[in-house]
């Protein structure tokens, strides 16, 4: 059973329709591309799975632990407490923050010993503090950002705040994970080092991986499928070599005349 | 039915003076995205010029509007280039805090400098009653009614028929795209408030004539109604703060008439919270959401 | 001994040491009986400025109806002690104004906690002030006339005690995993929905903290003053509350404590000028927001724990 299932969903803002009748299923450990040119509405789909924006129509269901769970209609946290995590485009990081306070916050949904007892003290809330400080350093640690922990985030250099912005969606312990451009704006060289993270997270924290990307050889490289979206809709799915090869893609990437 | 319609009159002619207040708010937030909090002082400061000139002047109505328009817009202007324009790339709260202590200020310094008494206005016209059958109207009414459609019809000539009003409606929908325009956006901004202030300034003295009394508290009150109106009406809709207006002065109105008087201001309140709850942007706002 | 040992050693070394002080100034005459008024002023003021700051500051809800909370802490214990003039009415009092100011919190909360920034700011006004207009309208409260004769229960001990206590609870709120989740809701709710924190709820939870206190010391206004009416609860009374808070700066507890001492200081020095004191404190509030809107301490705090840190850092340098 895929571990992600959209069937027809459907976004109209007004009367433009954003995302149209897209069908999609994801495995589990599957680590997936989402490409497509500017405005084909690859945000605005992670958005909806997000509850971010509600569906015109269609359904998400996700299935994990054997439980099938609708997305439809859920608020953006109880997806995410359902185990969906993701970054941002324009990285969203607690900025006038510590990097290990982004990264407790991260573990602060399933952690989480309640208002009372961390007002009155109670033991197990000196205990649970130790705990998560210990788990938000390791993580921090396979980033290499633990130098970094007491750190602002907005004074990190610009790849590392990328870098926090997945260790906090990581801290939540998610089932799947949406990352949106983590590319975006890093050399060759850095998005070479990105990519090999990702596939190592991947198969570390047994995680499926869902990406937008805008450049080629990360999703090349890194994916083992790519759906490729066109003004709203899907508009090829395959293998990077299929992709490479489908008429469709090359049209719409390259224009009509190739 | 001749009392409803009589209270119907009445809450109309409350309600226009809220919507010339309202005019001012809206304006400032379409442009700006700032509660002007001051607004309500600007109002009460419209009041005092205009009792001001009426009294040791000698002088009447329309030339003391005129001269209280003048002074309220001065102000205003002031008011955004001193303590507004430094803060244009603040926060919000930063914005809303600073026009609160503005308002502070202004009142508590006419408290200081006038007193906190109340005085009577001035009764610049002698007061008739016109009965209409179905109900009477007074002419200080059809004075307030004559003022605020003619201040209305030359705001929309203004934002609509003019060159600075095409500007006011581009910044209001994206400064930089304005500025990039070559439109000079703090001229544009200044000129918002030179307007929404004179508005006031002209509610200040309708005030006074209505209620015949003023005091360096009045523009509490009154100010947030209107801000209230400007809210229900959809707030940064010029026609949406004349709408909302009316709508506060009748309801206002019809509470005292047929309600508890003790409950008048209450009810604003509640269809403030309510407004905001079921449909925020106001009657004829639209809705928009944060883009992520 | 462990740090979190000497932390709390620190923090009640301090505590006895600040209530050594001003008994020792009482009784050498320092702190006459006018000044004691001025320092339960201050001690009050502590109580709203610190509850006002969770909400304003921690969970960055402007919130204009802070008066209004008081209102009903202030009038659930001046109700109850006029029925049983002792401290058990008091303590009563203060529990009933609690649970009541809990209450009501929660009931306006659920709506208006959606609004964003300004709007959530008018709509606490609105609810402020309706909490005023039902006060002024009740029987039980005696409309505008208030309450008079109140039992003169509070004495400036128990309201140090009971600051002290407002400010531990609003320390460890704030730095705990709940107190983190409040300000990420604070810095960007949009990444902080996209971690599973469910953003309503602690702006609720610091939402309700800060009212809760709020009745707390409205109780003690009632019975040190022992007269209220519902003109002391009103908007004004609300912007004094905010005025500390962004003096001290949003978001630090230490600061809203220090504003809170300054000003109540300056109240008391300024006492005879009426509305030139107002304009004072206006123009300071327009001169910090447009030269230092964070306020005198920023985020900043004076830690027991970072004592350490610092005498460490100290030791190693040299």
């Amino acid at each position: 059973m895929s571990i992600l299932a959209v069937e027809k969903l459907t976004k109209q803002f007004g009367g433009l329709t954003a995302v149209s009748e897209i069908d999609l299923a994801i495995q589990k450990n599957e680590l997936v591309g989402l490409i497509g040119p500017n405005g084909a509405g690859k945000t605005t789909f992670f958005n909806l799975l997000t509850g971010v924006y509600k569906p015109t129509e269609g359904k998400i269901t996700m299935n994990v632990d054997g439980k099938s769970v609708s997305l439809v209609g859920k608020r953006t946290d109880q997806i995410a407490a359902a185990g969906v995590a993701r970054t941002f485009q324009n990285i969203r990081l607690f900025k006038q923050l510590t990097v290990l306070d982004n990264v407790l916050i991260g573990l602060h949904k399933k952690n989480n010993i309640g208002t009372i007892r961390s007002i009155l003290r109670f033991p197990s809330f000196f205990k649970m503090e130790d705990r998560l400080r210990k788990e938000a350093l390791e993580l921090l640690a396979i980033f290499d950002l633990e130098d970094s922990a007491d750190v602002l985030a907005e004074n990190l250099p610009y790849g590392k705040q990328r870098r926090l912005e997945i260790v906090r969606a990581l801290a939540t312990k998610p089932a799947l994970l949406f990352l949106d451009e983590p590319a975006a704006g890093m050399n060759p060289q850095e998005s070479a080092e990105l990519t090999q993270l990702i596939k190592k997270i991947q198969m570390e924290f047994d995680l499926t991986v869902i990406l937008i990307e805008h450049d080629m050889s990360v999703v090349m490289n890194v994916c083992e499928r790519i759906y490729v979206l066109e003004y709203g809709r899907l508009l090829a799915e395959g293998t990077p070599e299929e992709i490479r090869s489908n008429p469709d893609v090359l049209r719409a990437y390259l224009g009509e005349e190739h | 039915m001749s009392s409803f319609m009589q209270q119907v009159i009445n809450g109309l002619s409350l309600g226009s003076i809220y919507a010339l207040i309202a005019l001012g708010y809206t304006m400032v937030y379409g442009i700006i995205k700032l509660i002007n909090f001051a607004h309500g002082e600007i109002f009460m400061i419209g009041a005092f010029v205009g009792y001001a000139t009426i009294q040791f002047l000698n002088v009447g109505l329309v030339p003391a509007l005129i001269v209280a328009m003048a002074a309220s817009a001065l102000l205003g202007v002031i008011i955004e280039r001193v303590a507004y324009r430094p803060l244009r790339k603040s926060s919000r709260i930063t914005a809303l805090i600073t026009a609160i202590g503005v308002s502070y200020l202004i009142q508590n310094g006419m408290i200081q400098w006038v007193g906190p008494n109340v005085r009577p206005f001035p009764q610049v016209l002698s007061n008739v009653r016109y009965d209409l059958g179905l109900f009477s109207i007074s002419s200080i009414q059809l004075i307030i009614f004559g003022t605020a459609i003619v201040l209305m019809v030359a705001l929309q000539l203004i934002v609509h028929r003019t060159k600075m009003g095409k500007a006011m409606r581009a910044v209001s929908m994206d400064p930089e795209a304005a500025q990039l325009m070559g439109i000079n956006v703090n001229h544009v901004i200044s000129f918002t408030f030179m307007l929404g202030s004179a508005l006031a300034g002209a509610g200040g003295v309708l005030v006074g004539l209505f209620y015949n009394t003023i005091n360096p508290m009045m523009g509490f009150l009154p100010g947030l109604k209107a801000f209230i109106a400007a809210v229900l009406g959809g707030i940064g809709i010029i026609p949406g703060a004349m709408l909302g207006g009316v709508l506060i002065g009748l309801t206002e109105t019809m509470v005292v008439a047929y309600g508890d008087s003790l409950l008048r201001d209450a009810v604003v309140f509640v269809i403030l919270i309510l407004i905001l709850l079921v449909r925020p942007s106001g009657i004829l706002g639209k809705t928009t959401k944060e883009k992520v | 001994m462990s740090k979190r040992m000497k932390t709390i050693l620190v923090w009640v070394g301090a505590a006895i040491l600040g209530f050594a002080l001003i008994q020792i100034a009482i009784l050498t005459g320092w702190i006459t009986r006018y000044y004691e008024m001025t320092l339960m002023l201050i001690l009050i003021n502590i109580m709203l400025a610190v509850g006002l700051n969770l909400i304003v500051g921690i969970s960055g809800q402007l919130s204009l109806g802070h008066a209004g909370f008081m209102a009903i802490g202030a009038y659930t214990t001046g109700i109850v002690t006029k029925m049983m003039p002792n401290l058990g009415g008091f303590a009563l009092g203060i529990l009933g104004g609690v649970v009541l100011s809990g209450i009501v919190a929660y009931i306006v909360g659920i709506p208006t906690l959606r609004l964003k920034g300004d709007y959530l700011a008018i709509a606490t006004l609105g609810v402020g002030e309706i909490i005023r207009i039902t006060i002024l309208n009740l029987d039980i409260t005696n409309g505008a006339r208030g309450l008079s004769g109140i039992p003169k229960l509070a004495t400036w001990y128990y309201a140090y005690i009971v600051a002290l206590l407002i400010i531990l609870v609003a320390a460890n709120y704030v730095n705990s995993s709940p107190g983190r989740a409040t300000i990420s809701v604070r810095e960007d709710e949009i990444a902080a929905e996209s971690l599973g924190i469910n953003t309503k709820k602690y702006k609720m939870i610091a939402f309700m903290i800060g009212t809760m206190t709020a009745a707390v010391a409205g109780s003690f206004h009632a019975t040190y003053y022992q007269l209220i009416v519902p003109s002391q609860f009103d908007f004004v009374r609300s912007i004094d509350i905010l005025i500390m808070v962004v003096l001290g700066g949003m978001g630090s507890l230490t600061g809203s404590i220090f504003a809170a001492v300054f000003l109540g200081l300056l109240n008391h020095f300024l006492a005879d000028y009426g509305a030139f004191r107002v304009i004072l404190y206006a123009i300071a509030l327009i001169l910090v927001m447009i030269f230092k809107p964070s306020g005198l301490f920023g985020r900043k705090e004076i830690k027991a724990s970072k004592l350490f840190n610092w005498k460490k850092k100290e030791a190693s340098r040299s």
